[in-house]
């Protein structure tokens, strides 16, 4: 307990994995916190990431975790640009208002 | 030791409770304040881990950017949420079932895995000793010679993002009275003035 490995990371990076999907179908009805909870997922990923590059001695983890980090904050622009659009145009962000495209 | 367990499940602790709070408060703001505070806590992971670059990214990238710019959409859109919030306990069962099989499965994994045999010979880069470099200079070795590429494509995607996120957010309202200097410089004196002849006395 008190020696901190490997395992330790993981474990916390596999709770906030978790927290990341439960939140995705806790909040189906606010596209806000789903993309949150992307964030939280991609968090997860960055963590596991960190810890192998560290315990392997294996510098390019790190490099990767630089890239992923770059990549969600593209993602999080473009899709709060999608919501705020969205929003002008409907008056709404609500899931299951999302439906223009049904055939 | 003792110090560094002591906040390792410190960081832990907050990381995995703001978390919980994101994913649960009422408030949308409040979610997002949270989200900050489980970005903080991670740093303090990555710097526990030696990986002090990371972490300082993860401060100003999520904390100063991505978070920033979650806060101010929430501000932005005039949303009723409580209206959002309805369905919250309906979709509970589900989400918890999910959610605990996907955690049942990464135990499983994480009681079964084993790091493949004399992994020092597969290694692609090795991190030079903390005494020769520090963390951030020996990123910097690498990320600008053996991952350029790497790198330039992270900054045309982010460059795309960018100019995606303008082309989708800007529009052009009627009724609004515009200086359009372009067509202000390109007046001629033969359509802007005339020359009347008027008799005296007579009046325009």
């Amino acid at each position: 307990m008190i020696e901190i490995g490997l395992s330790h990371y993981l474990t916390v990076a596999a709770i906030l994995f978790t927290l990341g999907v439960f939140g995705i179908f806790l909040n189906r009805k606010n596209v806000i916190i789903i993309l949150m909870s992307i964030e939280l997922i991609l968090l997860s990923v960055n963590i596991n990431l960190v810890a192998f590059s560290v315990h392997l001695t294996d510098l390019v983890g790190q490099i990767f975790a630089l890239l992923v980090l770059a990549i969600a904050a593209a993602e999080a622009a473009i899709g709060l640009a999608v919501i705020v659009v969205y929003f002008r145009n409907r008056g709404s962000i609500a899931v299951e208002d999302i439906n223009l495209m049904k055939g | 030791m003792i110090l560094q367990a002591i906040s390792f499940y410190a960081f832990a602790a907050i990381t995995i409770a703001a978390a919980v709070m994101v994913i649960s408060a009422r408030n949308p703001v409040h979610s997002v304040l949270f989200l900050i505070l489980a970005f903080f806590n991670a740093a303090g992971l990555f710097v526990l881990l030696g990986a002090e670059f990371i972490a300082m990214i993860l401060v100003i990238v999520y904390v100063g950017a991505v978070a920033v710019l979650f806060l101010f959409v929430v501000m932005m859109l005039d949303i009723n949420f409580v209206e959002l919030r309805q369905g919250f306990l309906q979709y509970l069962p589900i989400g918890a079932l999910i959610g605990l099989v996907l955690l049942v499965e990464l135990v499983f994994i994480l009681g079964s895995w084993v790091i493949a045999p004399d992994p020092a010979s597969r290694i692609a880069l090795p991190t030079p000793a903390i005494t020769e470099t520090t963390n951030t200079h020996a990123i910097g070795q690498v990320l600008y010679t053996d991952y350029i590429y790497l790198f330039q494509v992270a900054g045309l995607v982010l460059l795309v993002a960018m100019i995606g996120a303008i082309v989708l957010t800007l529009r052009s309202r009627d009724g609004v009275k515009r200086q359009r200097i372009s067509s202000q410089v390109a007046r001629t004196r033969e359509e802007s003035v005339e020359i009347r002849d008027i008799k005296t006395g007579s009046g325009v």
